[in-house]
């Protein structure tokens, strides 16, 4: 069994990925976790340019480029500046348990590496168990968005659940449609923005970024 | 089946080992202790420090607490002796060595747990109060350490499909190169776990004694003389123990196989660059990082047990 | 010809929103929207007379998709902007008379509502499975700054929460989608047509079931987040009742079926894959969930707009459920009621809209007698109401009669459930408007009656279908339903 170099290198960069939506999952500064996030993205950007350079495929360069771009330059620095604009650089994640958020993401990857397994075995080559990998940081976003209480990491979470999904479309795939690429970068681009708007206008009306003051509205 | 040349050779190979751990660990530790007095811009008390401590406690009379048992005073031995035990098995410069067909890497994990317990049961054999709160401390410690190098020590042996030692060391040193990313998680655990079963920072301090952090000399407060120097010499033997098994398992290149006498010198010279590349690096972690709370340890020791299983859930999804 | 037409379908919708987005403070942008809208239907209702004429086809390099299905739906999106539209001109004035909506507001609204519009029409008419999400998750984007216009404490976590929910579950609908490339790109190849649904509705029978089961989970999930399927809905009553009320009529009746022909679009895949009934099981199995929570949680509401959200959950369950068993009847039945859901629910909005405004409050309870204040409002919210109950001879009457009969014969065990849940939601829905309509009032007569024509436009419609169906519209409908299989 052996395997190309390239593909060992991918498989590797995607247990990184995997490593850092853990260590996103137990980070309680924000300011840490927007670099952890600019670290996936590089991570990412790197893998789907190990990909476009073993299948020769052209267009997959230009989704490093954009994922390079933007996930590691554009985002990270806008929410560098929304966070520095917002006054909570410091700011920290109180009430979470991390020994259980661990155990829970760990169950998590293990029940996402068993719903990937049936499509392991089907896939050819180079994309054999990295969609496991993508769905279970997928899955950890999704878990983080569920813990977090504050607004920023809420979103930090939302853009690394993008980043899994992303991961899933340019290795496990080797590349979606470049239309689609573009299509779904811009609307994360958006989303970003929107949100920042979002940022100042909760702020403004509640004086602080914490959601839990957003729970008034409820079924009673 | 070895013949009887082959049989004698290993047996000489076994015999170095044995000897050279024995006499090395403590200079290990020295290495380590000199290279942190580097980094903290000491001139530090010499790499030899820890053999002239030895000397100077084997010269000392005992003392001995009026209610000590017979627990307290044959520990020493049964620490030094497992510690020894385990130091030996481990493949360090050959390969096939005739005492670690006798043990795998769980009854390895078995020979340090035996050690723990007899040190705790001592500690609290004597009754005082430090002594009970550093055995509580450092099962705490250890059970939460304990699974998470099962699970290291797993990893590889689903690689290399043995619980050998040797055989592990053989399929990760003699395969052509390949990037694990299993072994790559595993070996950031085992750093965790060397760094608490050895007591070191950020874990536990060992060249302090406020009692609101220590654990381990808070249970060794009580011994004295030759007692005290065997235990610090099977400290020296365990960290030597963990980090051979950490060059073992990650680093294995260049071991050379019994008989081999040829490339008998280039396997030491390689091992002794491992180690102290190994020393220093754990000089510089430790002087780099701050000790944590005590009840921060479960979640540093917890963060060890998370990578090694997703270390081995990695190897299961992408067969390396 | 065809291309013609889907380009001004199109583009106008897109032009309009470049329009407002400079022109929106003007005082005439109201107008301009309506216009824009009103091109657009034109567009669209020439769109259809040629797709019901020649049959579905591809335009633009394959990379829209024709059919009987969606054109029905592009032809009801379109008309229903439209009115909308009309509405919103009044009822947006009104708001801002009242000091509750800045200039800077409007115009944010009045292009929000052109790309809204737009990003429905590609998510309906596109033939690409990628370009559906990157629609929806657009048509997120557009309506969630739309959701917290008035920028109250409630409106800006009913946003929040839409945004949140409706981001995640768009995520999974992405996963969803990249498993169905995985298993196209194996019997198509890599490249740009293994995501257009035409290709892959030829291959369907060839796709990995393994792989499309995931996948189909997954985007049922993701795009049911998006429908309001329970569990998944409960950003929907907070968005419908905190937003603009135009907001909540187009959420309701449009944007809530362009997600459920996204999921329609998958099924069939599905279906041809599996050759089992496991998608149709899985979607009776969230309809019917819907239809029963959504009808519990009726009777406790005390906000009217969150009542009324509560019911578009319940007649979205109710059509997932018919979809869900499938044949041709039961499509026929589910994309009949989708109509009438979309006609008479946006007009309920409408209607509900102005009760409010005249009230100054969405609490039902202190909205009383708007027969004696303002008999028109008072009319179209009781006719509304009627009619959105199944009562007949309003349209709405006849879908569920066919949903439950269809039931009846297919799956006996599901009717009496049914049955019971629209019982309960018909007792507590007329329970909480009948003293709304005719009670006792003390407030004011209204110096002048308010235009309130979409919503007699669209409750006439609602009656005329539900007495008689022309043999046109029906053989259209029937030609759909066969498309669904």
């Amino acid at each position: 069994m052996t395997i190309p170099l390239s593909l060992q290198f991918i498989n590797l960069l995607a247990a990184l990925l995997l490593l850092i939506a853990f260590a996103m999952l137990a980070q309680r500064r924000i300011l840490s976790l927007i670099n952890l996030f600019a670290w996936q993205g590089a991570v990412l950007a790197l893998s789907t340019f190990v990909v476009a350079y073993t299948t020769s495929q052209h267009h997959l360069y230009y989704s490093a480029a954009l994922t390079l771009l933007l996930k590691v330059m554009v985002l990270p620095w806008l929410l560098h500046r929304l966070i520095h604009r917002l006054n909570v650089r410091w700011d920290v994640e109180t009430l979470l348990n991390i020994p259980t958020t661990m155990l829970a993401g760990l169950a998590l990857v293990i029940f996402a590496f068993n719903l990937a397994a049936p499509i392991s075995q089907l896939a050819q080559g180079i994309t054999r168990g990295l969609i496991g990998i993508a769905l279970a940081s997928v899955m950890l976003s999704l878990l983080m968005m569920l813990t977090r209480r504050k607004a920023v990491s809420q979103v930090v979470a939302f853009l690394s659940l993008e980043n899994g999904l992303f991961f899933a479309a340019t290795s496990a795939t080797q590349g979606m449609p470049l239309v689609v690429e573009l299509g779904i970068a811009l609307d994360v681009l958006v989303a970003t923005f929107i949100f920042g708007i979002f940022f100042f206008q909760i702020r403004e009306t509640f004086e602080s970024l914490d959601i839990t003051h957003m729970e008034k509205l409820k079924d009673d | 089946m070895m013949n009887n040349s082959e049989f004698i050779l290993a047996i000489v190979f076994q015999l170095t080992q044995l000897l050279l751990v024995v006499l090395a660990a403590p200079l290990l530790t020295g290495w380590v202790n000199q290279c942190q007095a580097w980094l903290q811009n000491r001139s530090g008390a010499g790499m030899l420090q820890p053999y002239r401590v030895l000397h100077k406690l084997f010269h000392k009379d005992a003392v001995i607490a009026h209610n000590a048992s017979w627990l307290f005073r044959i520990t020493p031995y049964i620490v030094f002796g497992c510690m020894w035990l385990a130091a030996a098995i481990i493949p360090i410069i050959a390969v096939d060595l005739p005492f670690s067909g006798v043990a795998d890497v769980i009854a390895l994990v078995g020979v340090f747990a035996l050690a723990r317990m007899f040190i705790a049961l001592a500690a609290m054999d004597i009754g005082t109060s430090f002594g009970t709160l550093g055995a509580r401390r450092e099962m705490l410690v250890s059970f939460l350490a304990e699974p998470a190098l099962l699970m290291v020590l797993f990893t590889a042996s689903m690689i290399s499909h043995s619980t050998q030692l040797p055989r592990i060391v053989e399929a990760l040193a003699h395969h052509q190169f390949a990037l694990y990313p299993s072994l790559a998680f595993a070996a950031l655990a085992f750093v965790i776990v060397l760094l608490a079963e050895n007591a070191r920072i950020p874990v536990d301090n060992p060249s302090t004694h406020l009692e609101l952090t220590m654990i381990h000399e808070a249970m060794i407060l009580e011994y004295s003389a030759r007692h005290l120097a065997l235990i610090e010499w099977a400290s020296s033997l365990k960290l030597f123990a963990y980090i051979s098994i950490g060059i073992a398992l990650f680093l294995p290149h260049g071991i050379a196989e019994v008989g081999n006498w040829a490339g008998l010198p280039l396997a030491i010279v390689l091992l002794l660059l491992k180690l102290l590349a190994a020393g220093a690096g754990l000089a510089v972690l430790e002087v780099v990082t701050a000790k944590m709370r005590i009840f921060r340890a479960p979640e540093f020791l917890g963060t060890a047990f998370l990578l090694a299983v997703l270390g081995l859930l990695i190897h299961f999804l992408l067969g390396t | 010809m065809i291309d013609l037409q889907l380009m001004a379908l199109l583009l106008i919708p897109l032009f309009g929103g470049g329009m407002l987005a400079v022109f929106g403070s003007r005082s005439w942008a109201a107008e301009l929207n309506s216009l824009m809208s009103g091109l657009t239907f034109l567009a669209s209702v020439a769109l259809t007379m040629r797709v019901i004429d020649s049959g579905p086809q591809v335009v633009f390099g394959e990379q829209f998709f024709i059919d009987q299905f969606n054109v029905f739906l592009v032809a009801l999106t379109a008309f229903v902007a439209f009115t909308t539209s009309l509405f919103s001109r009044p009822y947006m004035r009104i708001e801002q008379h009242h000091g509750k909506l800045s200039t800077g507001m409007l115009h944010l609204y009045y292009s929000m509502y052109q790309m809204f519009t737009f990003t429905m029409l590609v998510a309906l008419t596109t033939n690409n499975m990628g370009i559906i999400w990157v629609a929806m998750e657009a048509a997120t984007l557009t309506t969630v700054l739309l959701v917290s216009l008035y920028r109250t404490p409630s409106s800006l976590e009913a946003a929040w929460k839409y945004f949140i929910l409706c981001g995640v579950g768009i995520a999974l609908a992405l996963f969803g989608t990249i498993l169905l490339y995985f298993a196209a790109e194996r019997v198509l190849g890599e490249g740009g047509t293994a995501l257009l649904w035409t290709h892959l509705n030829q291959v369907k029978g060839e796709l990995e079931p393994t792989v499309l089961k995931l996948a189909f989970i997954f985007l049922l999930v993701g795009y049911g987040t998006k429908i309001g399927l329970v569990p998944l809905h409960s950003w929907l009553p907070d968005a419908h009742a905190e937003g603009p009320t135009p907001v909540s009529a187009v959420l309701s009746g449009l944007l809530l079926n362009v997600a459920l022909c996204a999921v329609m679009r998958s099924k069939v895949l599905v279906d041809g894959s599996l050759k089992t009934h496991f998608a149709g099981n899985l979607m009776m199995g969230f309809g019917l969930l819907s239809v029963v929570v959504a009808a519990l949680f009726l009777s406790r509401q005390k906000d009217i707009k969150r009542m009324f959200a509560y019911s578009s959950i319940e007649h979205m369950g109710l059509i997932t459920f018919a979809f869900g068993m499938g044949g041709p009847v039961a499509n026929f039945a589910g994309m009949l009621h989708m109509t009438m859901h979309s006609l008479t629910k946006s007009a309920i909005f409408f209607a509900v809209g102005h009760a409010a405004q005249k009230a100054g409050t969405q609490q039902m309870e202190r909205i009383r007698g708007l027969l004696q204040v303002s008999p028109t409002v008072g009319w179209g919210l009781a006719l509304g109401t009627f009619a959105i109950l199944g009562m007949p001879p309003f349209g709405v009457f006849a879908s569920e009669f066919l949903i439950i009969t269809t039931a009846m014969h297919e799956y006996p065990w599901t009717t009496p459930i049914l049955l019971a849940a629209l019982g309960i939601a018909f007792a507590a829905i007329f329970g909480k408007i009948q003293p709304i309509v005719f009670g006792e009032t003390t407030a004011k007569p209204l110096p002048h009656p308010p235009a309130l024509i979409p919503v007699f436009v669209h409750l006439l419609l609602v009656l005329i279908l539900g007495l008689y169906m022309p043999p046109y519209l029906a053989n259209w409908y029937r030609q759909a339903a066969a498309l669904l299989g």
